[in-house]
C-alpha cells in the first residue's frame, strides 16, 4: 500500500516545485590559521534538492555531518563551499539583514528538548519569543498566537505561565515545536526530534509532525539515526557517510531494494522486532574514519563490504582481508599517534616501545590462517616496513598490492532506477559486479 | 501454575544462577516514597541471555542497581526482598571466608516451623511477600532470606551465606545453597560486585575514568579481584582488550579514553566487567548511546562472549529491536512491575498484555496503516503499594475493576511456555467475574482459586 503510494508519489515529484537547491556544499571546521592542521571535513561536497512540501530524510552514523548539513541550511553555520537556493536566492551569499528576513521562513527543532528550552522562561515567552524578535502585530495579538499555538501542537492554552520543567519529555518537545511554527516557516529542520523520546511518546510527536505538514503545507528536511522512524515519516531519504552523501532515493525502494554498499550495510545492522528474523547481517568492522583524514578515493573504502578487490585476490578468504583491512587501520592510527620524547629516546636505544609490536598483531590478525604465498609475501613486506617504523612505507605497500579503484579515484553518482535514485558507488559503472550480488556471495 | 515448579525447599528443585524474588526498592523522600521496583520476581541461568524492557521510569535501572549493590540513600532494597546468588562455588568460597555469616539451614530446620515463624513476623505478609502461591509453600529458607529472622533473632544482620544442603561439615561439601545479595554489605558486598556481578553501563564515558588510561582502569579491577599486579597485569590487560575486539591493543592499554572512539569505549568497559571473570554480566542499556553499526557489534561481541565463558546476561533496554535479537527470556516493566514474562517468541508472536501490545505496535516501521498508534499518557511514578492495576488509566481494555484489583500474575501461554502476565483480562475463558476474583484472592491472601 505504501509502496503504491510512493511510487505514484515519485512520479508527480518531477513536475514538484525546488525549494531548497543544494550545489557541492561544503562545510569544514578549523581550516584558518598556520598551524590549524588539515580542516575536519564535516560536509564534503553534497548536491540535492528538497521539493516543497515533502520531507526528505538525511541518515547516517553519528558524526557522519548530517546536523552540520542542517545547521548549514539555515546559515546557522557557514558554509565553506558551494550554493544553498532558497526558492531561487543563494543564502549564503545573503549578509546579516537578509538574512534576518529570511530566517522567519526557515526554522530548526532541536533534538535534545531538555537543553533547547530556557528553563527560566515560562512557555509563553519561550513560543512568543520569535514573535517578538520580528516584532509581530500587537504584544496581546502575539499571546492569542502563543495560546492558539499552544492547542495546535496539543497543549492547553493554560500552559502559558508554566515552565519547562513541569513538563514531560514528549510536552516538552511539543513546545519546541510550538515555537518553531509561531512566524509560520516554510521549511523546517528537525534535528533528531524524536530521538531522546520513549517509543510511546515518539509515537506521538511523529503523528502531531505528520499533522502539522498536512495542516500547514510544511517541507521538512528529517535528520535521523533511527532508521524506522525514517521510513515512517520520510517520502525521500539521504544516507549520509563521512560528509558525502551515498544514496539518495524515494524511501520504500530505498528501505527494500538499497543500492549502494553503505546503504546495504546501515539497512542489515538494524535489529528487527522479530525474534525469528535468522536474515544474515552485515557488521561493519572498525568506526568510521576520522573526518579530519578522511579516506582517498571513496569515503567509504575502509570498510565497505562490497570493496572492488584486485582481480588475483578476487578469492582470498575473507578472514584475510578482514586482517589487511585492520592492519591498515592500525598502521594509519600509528602513523599519526604522536610519538613522545620518551619513547622515542627508548626507540633510538633499541629498546621496546610501544609502537614496535607490529609482529604481535601479525600474529593476532594473521595467525592460524591458510594465507596464499603471493599475498604473505606482500604482507611480510608490509610487516617489516612497519616494525622499522616506517609507516609510510607500508602504506605504500599495502595500497600497491591490494588496493583498487576505490582508494584511488572518488565514484561518480549513478542512477540505479526509474525514480532517478543515486547512488556513489563504483560498482555501478558497469565494469564491475552490482553491489547487491557481491554481498549476497560474500555474506 | 507458579513461576517455577515448587518443590519441598526452594534450592532443590533445578536452580537458577540468580533468582530475584519480590524484590522492592523504594525512595524515601520528604514528599512521598517512590516505589521504584515494587515485586520484581525474574531468574536468570548462566547462558542465558534475559530481557528486561520498559519506557523510562520504568524501574529497570533501578532493578539492575538493586542486585549490583548500588542503591543509595535514600533509596533502600526494602525488608522482603531476596536476590539469591546460587553459583555453588561462590557459596563454598563465601562460606569459607565469611564462616561467622553463615546460616546453616540444614540445622534450623529441626528447630523452626515456618508457619509458627509466620505467625510472630510483625508486618503484614502474605504468600506474594515470598513469592509463592500459597501461604503453607512457604519454608524456611524464604523467611529467613527475606530478612524477618532478624527481628526473631534467629539469624544476625550480616548474615548473608546461606547454606540448605551439605554433606560434611569443611565448606566444600556444601551441595546447595545460595548468597543473598540483599544482605551483603562491606567486604562481601566488595567481592560480589564487580568479582561475581559485573556491570556495563549506558555511558561509556561516564562509566571510564578520563584521568586513566584504560589500561589502568582495568588493571585496578584485575588487582582488587584477581590480585593481579605490575607485568602480569598489563598482560592480561592486554589479552582482555583483544577478546573484547581492540585491535593493537598492546599500544590501545596505554591510552587514555578519549583516544578510544565511542564503540571501543564500551568495548574497554566490556573487558573492565570481564576483568573479574564474573558469572554475571549486568548490561544497562549498553548500545542506546551507539550508532546501529556499532551497536550491531556490540552485541556480536557480547554473544561471543556469552558463548565462550557461559555467563548469564541481564539486557537491559528500551530497544524492541534489541530485546528480540539477544534476549531468550523477557520480562517487560512498567511502572515497577514486571506486567509481563515469557519466552522472546511468544513474546513477540503473542503478546498479552495490552501494555506490551501498545509498545510493540508503537514501533513505527512495523505498522502498515498511516498513523502511529500510540498509549496515551506517561508512566506514573507509584508511591504506594499498588491496589490496583497501574497500567489501568492509560490501558484501552480497562473496565471497572481495574481500578480496584491489583492482577497477579498468571499463565497466559501455552501449556508449559512460561509465559506469564499480570492483567486482569486473564485467565481468558474465565468469565469477567471469576476472572477477577482469581486475582483478587491471589493477591489478598493464601488460598488461590481452582487454577487456570
Amino acid at each position: 500500500m505504501s509502496q503504491q503510494l510512493a511510487s505514484s508519489d515519485s512520479t508527480t515529484r518531477e513536475k514538484r516545485e525546488k525549494l531548497v537547491e543544494v550545489r557541492d556544499l561544503k562545510t569544514y571546521y578549523g581550516d584558518s590559521g598556520m598551524f590549524g592542521g588539515p580542516p575536519v571535513k564535516a560536509v564534503d561536497g553534497v548536491s540535492f534538492n528538497v521539493f516543497r512540501g515533502e520531507t526528505l530524510g538525511l541518515v547516517g552514523e553519528s558524526g557522519c555531518g548530517k546536523t552540520t548539513l542542517g545547521r548549514t541550511l539555515l546559515q546557522l553555520e557557514d558554509a565553506t563551499g558551494g550554493e544553498v537556493r532558497y526558492d531561487g536566492t543563494d543564502i549564503t551569499e545573503l549578509n546579516s539583514d537578509q538574512l534576518y528576513e529570511w530566517r522567519r521562513n526557515a526554522q530548526m527543532v532541536f533534538q535534545d528538548p531538555d537543553s533547547s528550552l530556557n528553563d527560566r522562561m515560562t512557555v509563553g515567552e519561550i513560543i512568543r519569543e520569535p514573535l517578538d524578535v520580528y516584532e509581530w502585530e500587537t504584544p496581546a495579538d502575539r499571546r492569542d498566537r502563543v495560546r492558539e499555538l499552544l492547542e495546535t501542537v496539543g497543549l492547553r492554552p493554560e500552559h502559558y505561565f508554566r515552565y519547562p520543567h513541569q513538563f514531560s519529555g514528549g510536552q516538552r518537545q511539543r513546545i519546541g515545536i510550538a515555537r518553531t511554527l509561531a512566524l509560520e516557516p516554510d521549511f523546517m529542520v528537525l534535528d533528531e526530534p524524536v530521538s531522546a523520546l520513549d517509543v510511546s511518546v515518539q509515537a506521538e510527536i511523529i503523528n502531531l509532525l505528520e499533522d502539522l505538514q498536512e495542516e500547514f503545507g510544511l517541507t521538512y528536511l528529517f535528520i535521523a539515526h533511527d532508521l524506522s522512524v525514517v521510513r515512517h515519516i520520510c517520502d525521500r531519504v539521504a544516507v549520509m557517510y563521512l560528509g558525502n552523501i551515498m544514496e539518495i532515493g524515494p524511501t520504500e525502494e530505498l528501505f527494500t531494494d538499497p543500492a549502494n554498499p553503505y546503504t546495504h550495510s546501515l539497512l542489515s545492522a538494524i535489529p528487527a522486532p522479530d525474534p525469528t528474523d535468522t536474515a544474515e547481517r552485515i557488521t561493519l568492522h572498525g568506526t568510521p574514519p576520522n573526518p579530519r583524514y578522511p579516506p582517498s578515493g571513496c569515503p567509504f573504502n575502509t570498510r565497505c563490504p562490497a570493496r572492488i578487490r584486485p582481480p588475483e585476490y578476487e578469492h582470498l578468504d575473507d578472514e584475510v582481508w578482514q586482517g589487511i583491512n585492520t592492519l591498515r587501520d592500525v598502521l594509519l592510527e600509528r602513523k599519526r599517534a604522536d610519538r613522545s620524547i620518551r619513547e622515542r629516546i627508548r626507540e633510538r636505544l633499541g629498546r621496546q616501545t610501544r609502537f614496535a609490536t607490529v609482529e604481535e598483531t601479525y600474529d593476532e590478525l594473521f595467525g592460524g590462517l591458510q594465507i596464499p604465498a603471493n599475498a604473505e609475501s606482500s604482507i611480510e613486506q608490509i610487516v617489516e616496513h612497519a616494525s622499522n617504523n616506517d609507516e609510510e612505507a607500508a602504506l605504500d605497500v599495502l595500497t600497491e598490492e591490494f588496493g583498487s579503484i576505490c582508494e584511488s579515484e572518488k565514484p561518480e553518482y549513478h542512477t540505479v532506477s526509474e525514480t532517478g535514485r543515486k547512488s556513489f558507488c563504483h560498482r555501478h559503472d558497469g565494469e564491475h559486479r552490482q553491489p547487491s550480488q557481491v554481498l549476497e556471495e560474500r555474506y | 501454575m507458579s513461576m517455577e515448579t515448587v518443590g519441598q525447599d526452594s534450592d532443590t528443585d533445578e536452580t537458577p544462577l540468580i533468582d530475584v524474588r519480590n524484590l522492592q526498592t523504594a525512595f524515601f523522600t520528604e514528599k512521598e516514597t517512590i516505589r521504584a521496583v515494587d515485586g520484581v520476581s525474574m531468574d536468570i541461568d548462566s547462558g542465558e541471555t534475559v530481557g528486561v524492557v520498559g519506557e523510562s521510569g520504568s524501574g529497570k535501572s533501578v532493578t539492575a542497581r538493586s542486585i549490583m549493590g548500588l542503591v543509595e540513600a535514600p533509596g533502600k532494597v526494602l525488608e522482603g526482598s531476596s536476590i539469591r546468588f546460587h553459583q555453588l562455588e561462590t557459596v563454598r568460597d563465601y562460606a569459607d571466608r565469611f564462616s561467622g555469616h553463615t546460616v546453616d539451614l540444614t540445622e534450623l530446620r529441626g528447630e523452626h516451623d515456618p508457619q509458627e515463624l509466620l505467625g510472630r513476623i510483625q508486618t503484614e505478609v502474605t504468600a506474594e511477600t515470598f513469592g509463592r502461591e500459597r501461604r503453607d509453600e512457604i519454608t524456611l529458607t524464604d523467611i529467613l532470606a527475606a530478612g524477618f529472622g532478624d527481628e526473631m533473632g534467629i539469624t544476625d544482620e550480616d548474615d548473608c551465606v546461606f547454606v540448605t544442603e551439605r554433606n560434611g561439615d569443611s565448606p566444600q561439601d556444601i551441595t546447595a545453597g545460595f548468597i543473598e545479595v540483599t544482605r551483603l554489605d562491606g567486604e562481601r558486598q566488595r567481592q560480589m560486585r564487580g568479582g561475581r556481578i559485573g556491570m556495563v553501563f549506558q555511558d561509556p564515558l561516564t562509566s571510564l575514568n578520563p584521568v586513566f588510561t584504560v589500561g589502568n582502569q582495568i588493571k585496578e579491577a584485575l588487582n582488587l579481584h584477581r590480585d593481579l599486579s605490575g607485568e602480569e597485569a598489563t598482560r592480561e590487560a592486554v589479552e582482555l582488550l583483544e577478546a573484547v575486539g581492540i585491535p593493537d591493543a598492546g599500544r590501545r592499554v596505554n591510552e587514555y579514553p578519549h583516544q578510544f572512539s565511542g564503540g571501543m569505549r564500551q568495548r574497554a568497559v566490556i573487558a573492565m566487567a570481564l576483568a573479574c571473570e564474573p558469572e554475571l554480566l549486568i548490561c544497562d542499556e549498553p548500545t542506546t548511546a551507539l550508532d546501529v553499526t556499532i551497536q550491531a557489534q556490540i552485541l556480536e561481541l557480547l554473544a561471543q562472549i556469552q558463548e565462550e565463558r557461559d555467563i548469564g546476561i541481564m539486557f537491559i533496554t528500551h530497544d524492541m529491536g534489541v530485546i528480540a535479537e539477544v534476549s531468550d527470556k523477557v520480562n517487560v516493566m512498567y511502572a515497577g512491575e514486571v506486567i509481563e514474562q515469557a519466552d522472546v517468541y511468544s513474546l513477540f508472536e503473542n503478546p498479552k498484555h495490552p501494555y506490551t501490545r501498545g509498545l510493540l505496535r508503537s514501533i513505527p516501521g512495523t505498522q502498515s496503516g498511516e498513523r502511529l498508534e500510540t498509549i496515551e499518557g506517561n508512566v506514573p511514578t507509584p508511591t504506594e503499594s499498588a491496589s490496583d492495576c497501574r497500567f489501568a488509566p492509560r490501558c484501552p481494555e480497562a473496565f471497572d475493576a481495574c481500578e480496584v484489583v491489583h492482577p497477579s500474575h498468571v499463565e497466559v501461554g501455552e501449556e508449559g511456555d512460561d509465559h506469564t502476565a499480570a492483567c486482569l483480562l486473564y485467565p481468558e475463558e474465565m468469565p469477567e467475574t471469576r476472572r477477577v476474583n482469581v486475582h483478587r484472592e491471589a493477591t489478598s491472601d493464601d488460598r488461590r482459586g481452582d487454577s487456570a
